[in-house]
């Protein structure tokens, strides 16, 4: 076994781009290994330079991006030596792509079958028309997708999101490589679909016994799905070695931190009561003796679609969902995308008008409610969103956009204001020299606590949280969690907690409801739904968790 | 595909109507008599004014009168000059020349534009780019009016490459400058676009893909780049037709073109006011016609459209 | 974990810890200066050149527009002479008695030479220069403040208001702009003025002002932002007052720029057409380069003081916009 060449050998990497502030490295001395028929994964958060990486060695930096030092052999080539159609000759028939992003990584003006096609003609595949055309069918039957003969001809706007993906590694295997590059090839997926797409890649790729280089920022998936890893921060590996070594024993500080912090590996509530004491003495959320803050009584949302044609069809987003969310506790709304866990929060904040049933908030219907009395609803509810870069008025200060809804609800004089303002910017642990600066100054995770700052200004008592640690790097994302369960605790707030990753719910939530295609398909606690789920879509869910079946302790 | 046509061509009647409709009301709803007004400073002659008023069916209500002068414009019937020529014998000597000019012009902006466009887009930051930028940017600038007169000066006089007016019977030979100078303008636009968009298409995640799956560079930039960059430069080719329009006028003028962008150059001159009006009608119609078949060319072009919107 | 068999054991790599520790996660960054669009904006136009070659150009040619008598003292359409009729003319410009003025070359005091009608070049073109001026700045407001109104009104509202106002736009978009006002001026020639022609510009130009505002509305309207005010119970009409409009002019601000060019273009063009500002009235330099076409042959430098004029004003208001969008977005800057 030892006798066995690297297939590649990455030395010394270093990678810059030029900006106007002169040349920035991004990739700072990197060396590793890739043996043939392994799969190695590179873990990072954004900016670690993993991306940036992947792409140097079959030189596809962008523009300004620029190989600055270091070798990466190739079978003894040395590839950043190689003139440009060497390369291009290198690249799809030595060492396949499966891109980030499979929405926009297929050109959306040719059909699927012309972009299969052109790639079997440009590595020498099959020449003929009709060899070209039977293999193209072939690589899309190998990628699994049915009635592949149909799809050629379709365009992939007509493809979701994972038939494109399986359409794209059909392409990175077509011509059998010895390497495949696979740069977070699901993180745009959901998470169902996340793990059928990878368990299909992990069979072609054993298959063939090709080695993969697997690009994540998920720990979890990472051990799940590599025998070695790689982690890099700030553009240095900071360690690297067997998957299981390095979970169950990280050395470096960095690493010790992103194990401790990776949601999918975490399994502990967050906050001082973590036991979900007093809820959990009673089975099912509804028969709680705590008087529910909000209820959902059968509550529906149809939406009416524009087809090309002259009539509108009917879209069901919301189908009937009932559920109770006592006060002081969290409530998960799970599911993947186009389930109608947005919309429910949007019907709750009405922002959104319901098509039928009820919504109470504090036992009040939410239908009764005339001007001065939903303003007044208002300030009991508030909410924080996604995006942490949409959500701030890029051209109000942080001072000005925590005050607003203070000056909206008429609370106080300028100076209260001013103060409750700098109170709350503390509770979120901002320093309070924020209040003078705009949006852009600050990074995603201090802009998501910016929001969570305007939330709490009015003091309310239900606070709508829809995705809102979903774009935040794994640190981040646990700094600002661990913020909202002490934040709970402190001031007794109701959380609604809408989220896809249901790894996150085990950090936050108290209670679950799992919705699909627009209906709640299983209600219960967070310890019920994860040690004994009822329902088989939940399962299923629990299953794309990656990395669950780690085992950390052994 | 088929409901795409549909709408574009339902949404064009509403367009069609109205344009017509607000030229005509511009024409009949000016404060005064229009007839007067049609004759300026001129004292026109009780028969010139009753022929007129005849004609305009002045006696009839506003709406009506749009009507009828609808209902002869849908029967080929255009109306007659001061000096009492057919309007319909008019373009249908000129129509022919006019339609000449506009495709060399056509042709001109869209193969140098997008050749140049690309090559800036490609290398961006290269001498070539920025000689580009500083031309186009010139032609942007200096209008139509003054680049014809320049060209006539210095390529027909200075120069003598070209007749500084175009001899009869328009030969192609002769067309050529003023085709130049027509086209000058929408080429600049042209290239500024293919510019940017090609920049942008190129950072795009299919092409890096395109290359990623093993293709070579002379396959990724027609097939990929350039034929993604085209959608936007074809959705402007709406706008470039209003420019030609306005432009043909001025050329034709000044190079003497025997078309119909000179007819109106003169009309205007004459200060004919119901021939203008006639020839302004027809060119609102055929560029509302023109823009229906761009947005279908659109429609073929970018295979997103047909389905969604 | 990888049903594949391991092909060898990678050593575990632990990397010397960085001096300095990790540091927190997410620490505040510490920068004195502060940013938001328009500040970042500015930052950017000051350190251009060709900001500031336009900027000052156009401040002198406003200048210009203001007080033409520091320029030149001589009447731009009084005193024209053909020839020189008699002694006190021929001294006055210093050549005999019968000597043609019409297209004549430059003469003391004159530096430019004269036109056809024996009028002085420079004083016609600076005194051309307000009428420009004018017309481009009217016609700007006109478009701005209609395109600004019905794009704001159509992208806020939506549903048929939306329909109906960008239907309308399309009908006037129909319409080559130029086209248009031929035909008004046309219907106008007894009484035509400078409010006139930017009325007859104007009011065929605001569509895609509006087109373009209302596709900014309806960008930012979508924002998180703007949902956050609603739900913190900020009124629709409030929203759109503080966070919708501010956030979606930058736009609006650049095409403005560019169009006052177009609207000078426009001016020119029509009085070139000859159904622009009377000659005998207003000076306009799109009639002067009309009236020097009979003299291209004999005397070009007629035709082409007044062109280089009108031609480096537009340049001005063109570069000038081209900038700003630049600073504005910073898309445009990465295709720069």
């Amino acid at each position: 076994m030892s006798t066995v060449e690297p297939l590649l050998q990455v030395e010394d990497l270093q990678v810059g781009f030029k900006t106007q502030d002169g040349f920035v490295p991004a990739v700072r001395g990197v060396s590793f290994d890739v043996y043939p028929g392994e799969t190695i994964a590179i873990v990072g958060e954004s900016g670690s330079g993993k991306s940036t990486t992947a792409h140097a060695i079959i030189n596809l930096l962008p523009g300004s991006g620029k190989i600055a030092g270091g070798s990466v052999r190739f079978e003894g080539r040395d590839l950043t030596k190689l003139k440009r159609n060497e390369m291009e000759d290198v690249r799809g028939k030595l060492i396949g792509l499966v891109p980030q992003d499979p929405m926009n990584s297929l050109n959306p003006v040719h059909r699927i079958g012309f972009q299969v096609e052109e790639t079997i003609r440009a590595n020498g595949l099959a020449t003929s028309k009709r060899a070209v055309r039977k293999r193209a069918v072939e690589v899309l039957k190998e990628a699994g997708l049915s009635d592949a003969d149909t799809r050629l001809r379709q365009f992939p706007h007509e493809f979701s999101g994972g038939m494109r993906q399986r359409v794209l590694i059909g392409v990175g295997l077509s011509s059998h490589p010895k390497l495949l590059i696979a740069d977070e090839p699901t993180s745009a997926l959901d998470v169902t679909v996340q793990k059928t797409i990878l368990d299909h890649l992990e069979s072609l790729t054993a298959e063939r016994n090709t080695a993969v280089i697997f690009i994540t920022h998920d720990l979890g998936l990472a051990a799940e799905r590599a025998e070695n890893i790689v982690v890099m921060n700030r553009g240095r590996i900071v360690e690297s070695g067997p998957a299981l070594e390095i979970l169950r024993n990280p050395q470096h500080p960095y690493t010790k931190r992103l194990v401790s912090a990776a949601p999918s590996l975490a399994s502990t509530r967050l906050g001082s009561r973590s036991a979900t004491v007093g809820l959990a003495s009673s089975a099912t959320p509804a028969g709680t003796p705590v008087p529910p803050v909000i209820e959902f009584q059968d509550v529906t949302k149809v939406f009416k679609i524009r087809t090309g044609g002259p009539r509108s069809i009917p879209f069901t987003a919301v189908d009937k969902i009932s559920f109770q969310v006592p006060k002081g506790s969290t409530m998960a709304l799970v599911g993947e995308s186009g389930s109608g866990k947005s919309t429910a929060a949007k019907l709750l904040l009405k922002l959104e008008e319901k098509t039928s049933g009820k919504i109470f908030v504090d036992g009040v219907d939410q239908d009764s409610l005339d001007r001065g009395k939903l303003l007044e609803m208002r300030r009991k509810m508030q909410v924080v969103f996604q995006d942490p870069y949409g959500s701030l008025d890029p051209l109000h200060n942080i001072g000005n956009t925590v005050a607003e809804p203070l000056n909206v609800h008429k609370i106080g004089d300028a100076a209260s204001r001013k103060k409750r303002v700098l109170e709350v910017l503390d509770q979120v642990a901002l320093p309070t020299s924020v209040v003078s600066r705009y949006p852009n100054e600050l990074s995603g995770g201090q802009r998501q606590r910016v929001a969570i700052a305007r939330a709490l200004a009015l003091k309310p008592e239900i606070v709508v949280l829809d995705e809102a640690v979903s774009a935040l790097d794994v640190l981040v994302q646990a700094q600002v969690l661990e913020l909202l369960a002490n934040l709970q605790d402190e001031l007794g707030l109701t959380y609604l907690f809408i989220t896809h990753d249901l790894a996150v719910v085990r950090m936050i939530g108290d209670y679950v409801s799992v919705m699909q295609k627009g209906a709640i398909v299983e209600q219960a606690t967070v310890s019920e739904v994860f040690d004994s789920p009822k329902q088989e879509y939940t399962r299923r869910l629990l299953d794309a968790i990656p990395g669950a079946d780690v085992d950390l302790s052994a | 595909m088929f409901w795409y046509i549909i709408r574009r061509l339902l949404q064009g009647i509403p367009v069609f109507l109205g344009s017509t409709f607000l030229i005509f009301s511009m024409v009949f709803l000016v404060p005064g008599n229009p007839v007067l007004r049609m004759f300026g400073d001129r004292t026109p002659s009780p028969e010139q004014i009753a022929a007129l008023e005849a004609k305009f069916h002045l006696d009839q209500p506003f709406l009506v009168r749009y009507f009828i002068y609808l209902g002869d414009v849908f029967q080929g019937n255009l109306g007659t000059t001061y000096a009492g020529q057919s309007v319909n014998e008019i373009l249908a000597r000129t129509f022919p020349t006019t339609l000449r000019l506009a495709l060399l012009a056509v042709l001109i902006q869209l193969i140098v534009g997008v050749l140049a466009g690309l090559i800036s887009g490609l290398r961006k930051g290269g001498i070539f780019d920025h000689a580009a930028l500083i031309v186009t940017l010139l032609l942007i600038s200096i209008p139509v009016f003054v680049l014809a007169f320049v060209a006539q000066w210095f390529f027909g006089i200075q120069l003598g490459w070209f007749r500084p007016t175009v001899g009869s019977g328009a030969p192609w030979s002769d067309l050529i400058l003023p085709a130049i100078v027509l086209a000058a303008l929408n080429m600049a636009y042209v290239v500024r676009l293919t510019r940017a968009s090609v920049i942008e298409t190129s950072q795009n995640d299919f092409v890096r893909m395109a290359y990623g799956k093993g293709l070579s560079r002379r396959r990724v930039i027609p097939v990929h780049i350039l034929r993604n960059s085209m959608i936007p430069v074809t959705t402007n080719l709406a706008a470039d037709f209003g420019i030609l329009i306005v432009g043909a006028t001025v050329t034709e003028g000044i190079f003497n073109v025997p078309g119909v962008g000179n007819e109106l150059f003169k009309a205007i001159n004459r200060h004919d006011t119901p021939e203008i009006v006639s020839i302004v009608t027809i060119l609102v119609i055929v560029y509302v016609f023109v823009n229906l078949l761009i947005d279908l060319l659109y429609g073929v072009l970018d295979p997103r459209i047909r389905y969604v919107k | 974990m990888s049903s594949k068999n391991p092909v060898r054991t990678a050593p575990h790599f632990v990397a010397e810890v960085d001096e300095g520790g990790l540091g927190a996660v997410d620490a505040v960054r510490v920068s004195d200066r502060k940013s938001n669009l328009w500040l970042d904006a500015w930052r950017d136009l000051r350190g251009r050149w060709m900001f500031w070659v336009s900027a000052v150009f156009i401040l002198f040619i406003v200048f210009v527009a203001l007080f033409p008598t520091v320029f030149t003292q001589v009447p731009p359409n009084d005193g024209c002479i053909l020839t020189v009729q008699n002694e006190t003319q021929a001294a006055e410009l210093g050549v005999p008695v019968g000597t043609v003025i019409s297209d004549h070359g430059p003469l003391p005091g004159h530096p430019l030479g004269f036109t056809r009608q024996g009028c002085d070049v420079f004083s016609r073109i600076v005194h051309g220069t307000g009428t420009s001026l004018s017309v481009g700045l009217i016609v700007t407001v006109i478009v701005a403040v209609m395109g600004i109104a019905l794009g704001a009104f159509a992208g806020y509202f939506g549903g048929w208001i939306d329909s109906f106002l960008m239907r309308i736009g399309d009908i006037f978009f129909a319409i080559p702009y130029i086209l248009a006002a031929v035909v008004i001026m046309s219907m106008f020639l007894a009484d035509r003025n400078i409010l006139i022609i930017s009325l007859a510009i104007g009011f065929f130009a605001w569509p895609s002002t509006a087109r373009i505002l209302r596709s900014e509305v309806l960008r930012v309207k979508q924002l998180d932002y703007v949902m956050a005010s609603e739900a913190i119970g900020v009124s629709k009409l409030r929203t759109m007052f503080s966070h919708v409009m501010p956030n979606s002019l930058a736009p609006v601000i650049i095409i403005s720029t560019v169009g006052l060019a177009g609207a000078i273009t426009a001016e020119a063009t029509l009085s070139f057409l000859g159904v622009g500002l009377p000659a005998n009235i207003f000076m306009s330099w799109g009639n002067d380069i009309a009236q020097a076409q009979q003299s291209l042959r004999t005397a070009p430098q007629v035709l082409i003081y007044p062109s280089i004029a009108l031609s480096f004003t537009v340049l001005a208001f063109i570069l000038l916009g081209e900038t700003v969008r630049d600073a504005l977005d910073p898309k445009a800057r990465a295709t720069r």
